[in-house]
C-alpha cells in the first residue's frame, strides 16, 4: 500500500492508538506479567476478537447479536477437534475398546470416527474451517433475517435462541463432541507440545499477531464508504436503500465479518487455554461478550481490546477476592454502561483526555491533529424499529 | 395489458393499493412525458405520498402497472428502482446527521454500491469534482466538512435535493421541497428546482398553489386516491370540482 | 418408533404426554402473558421477565413458611395469600425499575435487553444472597396433593390441574383487562399513538408505569403458581426467558391470543417429543422449529399488518 493509502487507513490518532496498543501488548506485559498471568491476559485477549466484531455489527451495524458466542465456540471447537485427533492416536488410547478415536467417544460406546471429525484429521481443512464454516452460518442466519429485513430485538432473540439451541445439541450429544466438559486433554500440534511454557508464549503472540491483523481489517472497513454507509444506514436505512444500496447485502457482510472475528478468536482461545466446551457458547457468555464491547465503546476498534481487558481483569480480580460481589457488579456495569456512559471507555477518553493528548501531539508536530480522526466521536444513534 | 406508448418516461395503468380492504390508492393512471414537471396535489389523505411510495417501490401495489422508460417497476426492488434511474426525496429531510456533507454527498455518488465495490470505493478527481459541483449549486459549497445535523432545516431539504442530484436520475420525485422554509430559501428552492429540471422529468408534491403556478408544466389533482382533475395550473384551479374538494370542506 | 406399542399404548401415551404438556403449557402462558404485555403493547424487552417470575415464586416459599409456623390451620389457603402477594411485590418492583430505568430508554430497544439483563444478573445475586444457592421447595396443601386416575395408564396430578386453571382463569382476567375496561383502552392508544393519547388526556406516563408493573406483577403470579409444579433457584427463571421470548415472538407479539396459540404449539411439541427422544433433543428441535418458522415468517404466527 502506498504511503498516501496508509495514511488515509491510519490517521494520527489512531495510529497512535494503534501504536500504543502494540506497545502494551507486545513489549509491557510480556514483560511485566509471568507466564500464568501473560497467559490469562491471552485468553481474554481470545474475548476481545468477538467484541471487535460486535463493534462492527452493533456499533456501526446496528445488528445486536446475542449469539456470538455460537461463532466462538464453532472456531474453538473446530481448533480442538485437530489438536483432539491428534491426542488421540491408536499409541495414546491403545487402552480404549477402539484404539484411534477421542476418550469420551469411546466412553459412549462409538466404535467409529463420525464423518464430520474425519476432515479434521488436516490442520489445513481446520485452518479454513475455523473461519469458513462460522461465516457461512452466520451467512445463511443473515440472508434469511436481513433479506426480511428483520432487524433489531427480534434479531436479538432469534441469535439467542440459536445459542441456545447449539449449547443444548453439545451438551446432549455427547458421544459427538465430548458433552458438558467439552473437549478435553488437548497435548500437540503437529508433534509439539502445546503446554509448555515455551508454546504458551509462542500462543500470545500469535494471539496479538491475529488480533492485529482483525483490528486492520476492522479499520479499514471503518474507513472505507462501507464503514460510513453503515454508519448512514444506523440513522436513515431507507435513505440508503433509495440512493440505490442493496442494505440488507452490507447487514450480512458485517454480521458474516463479525463472526469471522469470533471464530479467529475462539481458536485462539483453545490453543492457550487447551480445551473448548459449551461454557463459551451459550446464551450468558455470548451477551457477557457484548458488556466487553459497551464498555469499551461501541463504536470504538480500540475501546472493544481495552474493555474486554478491563472487565476481565476486573472479573478475576473480583472473583477471586469477592466472588459473590463479581454479579452485582456486572449488572451494575450492564445498567451503566447503558444508562450513564452509552459510549463507553472511548467516550470518556474523549471527553476527558482527548484533547490533552492531542495538546502534546501538537506541540510536538506543530500542526494540529486531524479532527475527523478520532476513534467513535460519533454519539450513540437512537435505534429504531 | 394495455399499450403503453414508449414515449413516456413513466406511465402509471390502474395502480390500487389497499391496506386492510381501505383503497389509498384507486385505479390510478396517469403519464409522464420526457423533461416535463408534473406536480401532484390534492387534500391530506388523497393518496400522493403514497403514490411516490409505489413508484419507488417503499410499498407494494395491489393492482396495477407501474412503467418507467417502459420496464416495469412492481415487481422491482428499492435499490433496482433506483439504480434503473427513479430519485426520490422524503418529505422530512432524509439525511445522515452523523456524516459531513461531503460524506452526505459521496455516499449517493452512483458508484461501488455493492458491498465489495464499497469496500474499493477510492475517493477520485471524478467524485470530488462531482461533489463540489452539486455543493455548489445547492448553496453549499461552505460547508462541506460540517457535519449534516448542524445544518438549518432549508439547507437539510437542499442537501438531499443534492443527494438525488448526484445520482443523475431521470425521474426526480420530491415530496414538498419547500415545506417549512422561510420565504428566502423558498425563492432559492423555486430557482434551484427550475434549474435541475432540466434535462429530466419531475414530480412534485406540493401544497402552495402559488409555488405550483410557477413551476408546473401539467398538474394532476389527487382525491381520495383518484383523479380528480389533471391539466394546467389555470386550467385545474378554474376546475369548479378541484374548487369544491378544496373549499368545500 | 411406535412400532413398540399398542395403539392403546400409544393413546395413553399421547394423553399423558399431553398432559405433561399441558401444565408445561401453562407456565409459558402465565410467564409470556406477562411479557407479551410489556413486549407486544410496550416494546419493552425485558430480560429481567424471569427473575420476577422467580420472585414470586419465593414470596410464595415464605408465605408457605410463616402460615405453616403461626397458622397451620389456615395451612390449605396460603397459596391465595401467597398469589396476591406475589403480584403484589413482583408489580411494585416492576413500576419501580420502569421509574427508574425502562421510561428513559424507550426508543433504545436494544439498549433496555443490555440494562435489564444487567438488573437480572443484580436480582440473581440477590437471591442468592439472601435464600441461598440450594433450590426451594413449597409444601403442597393436602387438597394439591395426589392425582385422578382417568383410565388404568392414564392419571393426571391434581396440582397440574390447578395450575392450568389459574393459567386459563389469568388469561380470560387479562384479556377481559386489554380489551373491555378503559384502562385497557388507555393502554392500547398509547401504543398506537402516544402524542396523540397525550393530547387527549391521557397521562402516558402513568399508563407506561402501570402496564409495565401489571406485565411484572403477573410474572409474579406465574411464579407463585410454578411452585406448585417445581421447586425454584436463583437461576431458574433464566432458564425459562428465551423460551419465554420465543413464544412471544412467534405468537405475533402484539396478540394476545397469539401468544396463547404459541405457548400450546411449542409446549405441545416439546413435551410430546420428550417421551420419544431424549429431553435434550426434543427441545433442540422444538426450537430450531420455531426459529425456522420464525426465519420464514418474521412477524410470528398471529400478526396484524405492521405499520412501518
Amino acid at each position: 500500500m502506498s504511503y498516501d493509502g496508509l495514511r488515509s487507513l491510519l490517521p494520527k490518532n489512531d495510529l497512535l492508538g494503534f501504536a500504543v496498543l502494540a506497545l502494551l501488548l507486545v513489549v509491557v506485559l510480556p514483560l511485566s506479567l509471568d507466564i500464568f498471568r501473560l497467559n490469562l491476559v491471552g485468553k481474554y485477549l481470545t474475548y476481545a476478537f468477538v467484541a471487535l466484531g460486535l463493534v462492527l455489527c452493533w456499533g456501526y451495524g446496528g445488528i445486536l447479536s446475542l449469539g456470538q458466542g455460537v461463532f466462538f465456540g464453532l472456531g474453538g471447537y473446530a481448533m480442538a477437534m485437530f489438536l483432539k485427533l491428534e491426542a488421540s492416536s491408536p499409541e495414546n488410547t491403545a487402552i480404549q475398546s477402539t484404539p484411534g478415536i477421542p476418550d469420551f467417544m469411546d466412553w459412549n460406546q462409538i466404535t467409529e470416527l463420525p464423518w464430520f471429525w474425519e476432515p479434521f484429521n488436516s490442520l489445513i481443512f481446520t485452518v479454513l474451517a475455523i473461519v469458513i464454516i462460522p461465516s457461512i452460518f452466520a451467512y445463511i442466519i443473515g440472508v434469511a433475517m436481513f433479506k426480511r429485513r428483520v432487524g433489531g430485538v427480534y434479531f436479538a432473540i432469534i441469535t439467542q435462541a440459536v445459542a441456545a439451541i447449539l449449547t443444548i445439541l453439545i451438551i446432549g450429544q455427547q458421544g459427538y463432541t465430548g458433552g458438558v466438559n467439552g473437549i478435553t486433554d488437548l497435548r500437540t500440534l503437529k508433534g509439539w507440545d502445546i503446554r509448555t511454557d515455551e508454546a504458551k508464549y509462542a500462543f500470545y503472540f500469535l494471539c496479538v499477531f491475529m488480533l492485529f491483523v482483525c483490528l486492520f481489517i476492522a479499520q479499514y472497513v471503518r474507513k472505507s464508504k462501507l464503514g460510513r454507509l453503515l454508519v448512514a444506514m444506523r440513522e436513515m436505512e431507507d435513505r440508503v436503500r433509495f440512493s440505490g444500496y442493496d442494505v440488507s447485502n452490507f447487514k450480512i457482510f458485517v454480521f458474516c465479518l463479525g463472526s469471522a472475528f469470533a471464530a479467529i478468536g475462539g481458536a485462539m482461545f483453545t490453543l492457550q487455554v487447551g480445551f473448548m466446551s459449551p461454557t463459551f457458547v451459550g446464551i450468558v457468555p455470548s451477551i457477557e461478550m457484548v458488556i466487553f464491547c459497551a464498555v469499551g465503546g461501541r463504536l470504538s476498534i480500540l475501546g472493544a481490546v481495552y474493555g474486554t481487558l478491563v472487565v476481565n481483569w476486573a472479573k478475576t480480580t473480583f472473583s477471586e477476592s469477592f466472588p459473590e460481589l463479581w454479579l452485582f457488579a456486572m449488572g451494575a456495569l450492564f445498567i451503566a454502561v447503558v444508562m450513564a456512559f452509552p459510549n463507553g471507555l472511548a467516550g470518556l477518553y474523549n471527553k476527558y483526555a482527548a484533547h490533552h493528548v492531542e495538546k502534546l501531539l501538537g506541540k510536538k508536530k506543530g500542526q494540529s491533529p486531524d479532527a475527523k480522526a478520532t476513534v467513535g466521536t460519533q454519539g450513540v444513534a437512537h435505534e429504531r424499529q | 395489458m394495455s399499450a403503453s406508448n414508449t414515449d413516456f418516461v413513466l406511465a402509471v395503468e390502474g395502480l390500487t393499493v389497499s391496506f386492510d380492504g381501505f383503497k389509498a390508492v384507486n385505479d390510478l393512471s396517469f403519464y409522464v412525458d420526457k423533461d416535463e414537471i408534473r406536480v401532484i396535489v390534492g387534500p391530506n389523505g388523497a393518496g400522493k405520498t403514497t403514490v411516490l411510495d409505489l413508484i419507488c417501490g417503499r410499498t407494494k401495489s395491489t393492482e396495477g402497472s407501474i412503467k418507467f422508460r417502459n420496464k416495469e417497476l412492481t415487481k422491482m426492488k428499492e435499490h433496482q428502482i433506483v439504480r434503473a434511474g427513479v430519485g426520490r426525496k422524503f418529505q422530512t429531510p432524509s439525511i445522515y446527521g452523523d456524516l459531513t456533507v461531503f460524506e452526505n454527498l459521496e455516499i449517493s455518488f452512483p458508484r461501488g454500491r455493492s458491498v465489495f465495490g464499497a469496500l474499493a470505493f477510492k475517493r477520485d478527481a471524478e467524485v470530488l469534482n462531482r461533489v463540489s459541483e452539486v455543493a455548489d449549486m445547492i448553496f453549499l459549497s461552505d460547508l462541506l466538512e460540517s457535519r449534516a445535523d448542524l445544518l438549518s432545516h432549508g439547507q437539510k431539504q437542499w442537501l438531499e435535493i443534492g443527494m438525488l442530484l448526484i445520482q443523475d436520475p431521470e425521474l426526480l420525485m420530491l415530496d414538498e421541497p419547500v415545506a417549512g422554509m422561510s420565504v428566502s430559501e423558498r425563492r432559492q428552492t423555486a430557482e434551484l428546482l427550475r434549474r435541475i429540471t432540466k434535462d429530466r422529468s419531475v414530480i412534485v408534491i406540493e401544497h402552495d398553489m402559488q409555488f405550483v403556478a410557477e413551476i408546473a408544466d401539467k398538474v394532476t389533482v389527487l382525491h381520495q386516491g383518484k383523479i380528480l382533475a389533471e391539466g394546467s395550473a389555470e386550467e385545474v384551479k378554474a376546475d369548479p370540482k378541484v374548487i369544491e374538494v378544496y373549499l368545500g370542506h | 418408533m411406535f412400532a413398540d406399542y399398542s395403539t392403546s399404548e400409544l393413546m395413553s401415551i399421547f394423553a399423558m404426554q399431553g398432559f405433561a404438556g399441558l401444565i408445561l403449557f401453562s407456565v409459558f402462558v402465565l410467564m409470556a402473558l406477562g411479557l407479551a404485555i410489556i413486549f407486544g403493547q410496550m416494546g419493552v424487552i425485558n430480560m429481567a421477565h424471569g427473575e420476577f417470575m422467580i420472585l414470586g415464586a419465593y414470596i410464595t416459599y415464605m408465605t408457605s413458611n410463616v402460615f405453616a409456623d403461626y397458622m397451620p390451620a389456615l395451612f390449605g389457603s396460603y397459596f391465595f395469600v401467597a398469589m396476591i402477594l406475589a403480584f403484589i411485590a413482583a408489580g411494585a418492583l416492576g413500576m419501580l425499575v420502569e421509574w427508574a430505568m425502562i421510561r428513559h430508554l424507550y426508543h433504545r430497544p436494544l439498549d433496555t435487553l443490555l440494562a435489564t439483563w444487567g438488573l437480572s444478573l443484580i436480582l440473581q445475586q440477590l437471591y442468592r444472597t439472601i435464600f441461598g444457592a440450594r433450590e426451594v421447595g413449597v409444601s403442597l396443601p393436602d387438597w394439591l396433593m395426589g392425582s385422578i386416575q382417568l383410565t388404568d395408564i392414564v392419571e393426571v396430578p391434581i396440582n397440574g390441574i390447578f395450575v392450568m386453571t389459574l393459567a386459563i382463569g389469568i388469561s380470560i382476567a387479562i384479556a377481559a383487562l386489554m380489551y373491555k375496561s378503559r384502562w385497557g383502552i388507555q393502554v392500547r392508544s398509547v401504543v398506537q399513538n402516544r402524542p396523540m393519547a397525550g393530547a387527549v388526556g391521557i397521562n402516558t406516563a402513568k399508563v407506561d408505569r402501570l402496564t409495565f408493573g401489571l406485565g411484572c406483577g403477573i410474572a409474579g403470579v406465574a411464579g407463585s403458581a410454578f411452585t406448585m409444579i417445581g421447586s425454584t433457584g436463583p437461576t431458574s427463571g433464566q432458564l425459562y426467558i428465551v423460551d419465554t421470548f420465543l413464544v412471544v415472538v412467534f405468537g405475533g407479539a402484539t396478540s394476545l391470543l397469539g401468544t396463547i396459540a404459541s405457548a400450546f404449539t411449542i409446549s405441545q411439541a416439546q413435551s410430546t417429543m420428550e417421551f420419544f427422544l431424549s429431553g435434550s433433543m426434543a427441545k433442540v428441535l422444538t426450537l430450531l422449529f420455531v426459529v425456522f418458522i420464525l426465519m420464514l415468517r418474521p412477524q410470528g404466527l398471529f400478526s396484524l399488518k405492521m405499520r412501518k
